[in-house]
């Protein structure tokens, strides 16, 4: 009896005030084997670049990191110099701003989280070098997320505010980034919103976790050498244990 | 070797280990839920290592905490395998540590002669569970900040409870001065562990392993710790090695919360608060009293309850193996320690508010009235001669 | 333990060691293997090595002028010499020098730039510039002990026992931006 009101409880979890499970999706990196797709990283980091960057800062990404994503130190350092970055006190006392070096992290949009409050209708707009893994369901939420704004059934939001399917409660201040052709891809691929939904997010996904395929390939060789390690102890038992009469 | 005799004549510590960890005698027939001694003390020796490690790039100021930790995470050579193995290692920790303990229960080791043993393990819990808490509190996320919050609040249950807690604090709220201390405090508690992980140790050597007949094992019924069970160590060793490091390469925030992943925000409290999975069957207790002081002590009292279980249950015979009614009851047990933590997770409200009491009561109830009252009542059946 | 030989194979004490041998050297390598992630981990950063080496902006420095800069922790100095600098520099005895080396080994490939770790090599300090003076009596002088450098950055009296120390650097882009490191 008790078994059976613990499942009955369990279905009431469903559907409660939480948004619905985002649908899964076919992610490159999602296996124990798998790994980022290169080219779906340079475009996400095109829309991210060109779309995202406007508000939301990715802080803990240096220029010098985007060599994981196939570019060049050349193309790095261009990239770089095309950002002001503040430094200062200069001789004179005052900050100024000079080009970025690969060695710089990606500048935040705004000077500080008031002023990016002010500029967003008092909402903040998060940084996301961290956001698949500060999201219950990870890359699949993201995609949903950016993919999920739909025309509002009647649900009650405020001024500033979007209807989205799988935001928790369903009023995001964010307007719908993502429209078609929006970004022109650079390797020609046709921006339609889930292209480049599924491309930022895989690019989100390597910000979040840039050590993943390192991680893995590593966590290969471990675990094969433990397995030889735990086999070779086992067989050591055994001829060590044989004749004990228990 | 001629330098060891030197040293050993003047400080016996190749005597000492020949005695203690060598020539052992240990009983022939101890089962694989005997390896999780050994292997929390190679857990907490993990933690220590991969701790200093971190310890050598964490900023314990709340304005650079987060930061600090990303920084390890990205930047430091090998860091995040570090941080990984140290995050994880909480949880593996915890993992042996709850079995070690379940052994115990079923075979009747914390029974006479073994109770101050039983007592001190119960101490090293305590120990984990407050180095755990404070740990978990200094990557400075969400969670970190709200679970501190939540916890600390709990002292001002007691009488003069609000200085209490503004002493915990060093200040109005979990601010700097908390974070700053509780790293100071994280560093400190491992080596106090040590300290009664020794004491622990001797007072097993005092009377020997328990085994799984929970009879007095006889001198012929004894091996040779070395090599009969550090080689069966090592291989557990093995084995749980395969686990952890599936877990620290594959699936390393499973047993997380992505809240925390989120820097802390005084302003913004998380949805569902929740500690970390092992303290959610404490946090399922403190929950289900109605009254705060009361849930407060409720959640001590079940750690207090362990500690007395020597006294609470003196059944002659050890091993539940031989004990019809209590290993059933055991297992009840085991199921209602789980429903408490499936309950831990979940909203205190309706059903579930419900299900947590009484899995809380009936927490106690096997204690404190069934141990004692099967003292008196359950007959032992099968008890063998011998052990083997 | 009885070790005596056994017919059963298995219980051969050869067969056993080897076994145990192969199981311990398996292990030792792993241990071995495991500490190095530990070890490593002291090794410098990656933001630690992406600083380290700079380029710094040398086109509005004009001759006899100077600038100081940050390299890993460390000021070094840049100056662009004038002739006569140079020429002092060069016209050094030897003989004279505690630390012999001439101009030519130390800034032989662009000697109008002189680049140097601004490190007093007796115990630290860091040296001042001796400014508005005659060309061969120019050069650092270190406030802590009285140690004096050359145009080249040479000791020339007191205690420190080697000329400033030369990072590695190359120009770009046209003589504009020196790398240092």
């Amino acid at each position: 009896m008790i078994f059976v009101s613990i499942f009955l409880l369990a279905l009431t979890t469903l559907g409660a005030e939480h948004a619905p499970i985002p649908p899964k999706q076919n992610w490159s990196f999602a296996s124990p084997t798998g790994t980022f797709d290169r080219a779906a990283l340079q475009r996400g980091f095109q829309v991210y670049k060109q779309v995202c960057s406007a508000c939301h800062g990715i802080k803990y990404i240096s220029f010098r990191h985007l060599a994981a994503l196939g570019l060049t130190e050349a193309e790095i350092k261009v990239l770089a110099s095309q950002y002001q970055i503040k430094d200062g006190p200069n001789d004179a006392g005052d900050m100024f701003e000079r080009p970025g070096r690969p060695s710089d992290y990606f500048p935040n949009p705004y000077a500080n989280n008031k002023q990016a409050r002010a500029a967003n209708n008092g909402s903040l707009p998060p940084d996301l070098s961290l956001v698949i893994k500060a999201r219950e369901h990870a890359a699949n939420y993201l995609y949903a997320l950016l993919t999920g704004f739909k025309e509002n059934p009647n649900f009650k939001l405020s001024p500033g505010q979007y209807y989205n399917e799988y935001f928790p409660g369903h009023a995001i201040s964010m307007a719908p980034p993502l429209s078609e052709g929006l970004v022109t891809y650079n390797d020609g691929t046709n921006a339609t919103v889930d292209q480049m939904a599924h491309d930022v997010t895989t690019f989100l996904a390597w910000a979040s976790e840039p050590e993943m395929e390192q991680r893995k390939r590593l966590g290969l060789k471990v675990i094969l050498y433990l397995l030889v390690m735990t086999g070779l102890f086992y067989a050591t038992m055994r001829r060590i244990w044989k004749g004990v009469r228990k | 070797m001629k330098i060891l005799e030197w040293i050993d004549h003047r400080l016996p510590v190749v005597t000492f280990f020949r005695k203690e960890l060598k020539d052992y005698p240990t009983p022939k027939n101890l089962n694989y839920m005997w390896n999780f001694g050994s292997l929390s003390g190679i857990t907490l020796l993990i933690m220590i290592l991969s701790g200093v490690f971190l310890a050598m790039n964490y900023v314990p100021h709340v304005d650079m905490a987060f930061d600090s930790v990303e920084r390890i995470m990205r930047e430091v050579n090998g860091g995040w395998l570090i941080r990984y193995i140290h995050m994880n290692g909480a949880s593996m920790f915890f993992i042996v540590v709850y079995l070690h303990m379940l052994r115990g229960l079923y075979y009747g080791s914390y029974k006479n002669p073994r109770e101050l043993l039983w007592i001190l393990g119960v101490v090293i819990l305590l120990l984990m569970m407050a180095t755990a808490f404070m740990g978990y509190v200094l990557p400075w996320g969400q969670m970190s900040f709200w679970g501190a919050t939540v916890i600390t609040n709990l002292f001002s249950a007691f009488p003069g409870g609000e200085s209490i807690v503004q002493w915990l604090w060093g200040g109005f709220s979990v601010d700097n001065p908390t974070l700053n201390r509780f790293f100071a405090l994280h560093y400190l508690l491992p080596f106090i562990i040590i300290g009664v992980v020794m004491l622990h140790m001797v007072s097993l050597h005092r009377f020997g392993s328990n085994n799984p007949t929970g009879l007095d094992a006889k001198k012929k019924d004894k091996i040779p710790f070395h090599p009969f069970y550090t080689i069966k160590d090592l291989f557990g060793l093995g084995v749980y090695l395969c686990i952890y490091a599936f877990i620290v390469f594959f699936m390393p925030n499973f047993f997380g919360e992505p809240d925390n992943y989120i820097q802390a925000n005084p302003l913004v409290t998380p949805p569902h608060i929740v500690p970390e999975w092992y303290f959610l069957p404490f946090y399922a207790i403190l929950r289900s009293i109605p009254s705060k002081l009361g849930g407060v002590l409720a959640m001590f009292g079940a750690v207090f309850t362990l500690m007395v279980l020597p006294w609470l249950d003196r059944h002659p015979v050890r091993s539940a193996r031989y004990r019809p009614i209590f290993s059933k009851l055991f297992w009840v047990l085991v199921i209602n320690i789980i429903t408490l933590g499936w309950i831990g997770a979940k909203p205190p409200e309706g059903a579930y508010l419900w299900i947590g009491r009484a899995a809380t009561a009936y927490y106690f109830i096997h204690f404190w009235v069934f141990c004692p009252l099967l003292d008196r009542f359950e007959k032992a059946k099968g008890v063998p001669e011998e052990i083997v | 333990m009885d070790e005596s030989t056994d017919k059963n194979p298995i219980e051969d004490p050869k067969r056993r060691d080897f076994l145990k041998l192969t199981a311990t050297s398996v292990g030792v390598v792993g241990v071995c293997a495991a500490a190095w992630p530990f070890i490593n981990s002291m090794n410098p950063a990656a933001d630690v090595m992406a600083v380290a080496s700079i380029e710094v902006d040398i086109s509005k420095l004009e001759p006899g002028q100077s600038l100081t800069t940050m390299w890993r922790g460390k000021p070094v100095f840049i100056r662009r010499r004038t002739l006569e600098e140079i020429k002092a520099a060069q016209d050094t005895p030897l003989s004279t020098l505690p630390d012999k080396q001439t101009d030519h080994d130390r800034f032989g490939k662009n000697p109008e730039w002189l680049v140097v770790i601004g490190i007093c090599t007796h115990l630290g300090c860091v040296p001042t510039e001796r400014k508005n003076m005659a060309p061969a009596e120019g050069g650092w002088l270190c406030a802590c002990h009285g140690s004096r450098y050359d145009t080249s950055g040479r000791i020339i009296e007191g205690p420190a026992p080697r000329n400033l120390d030369i990072p590695n650097y190359e120009f770009l882009n046209n003589n504009t931006v020196l790398k240092i490191g």
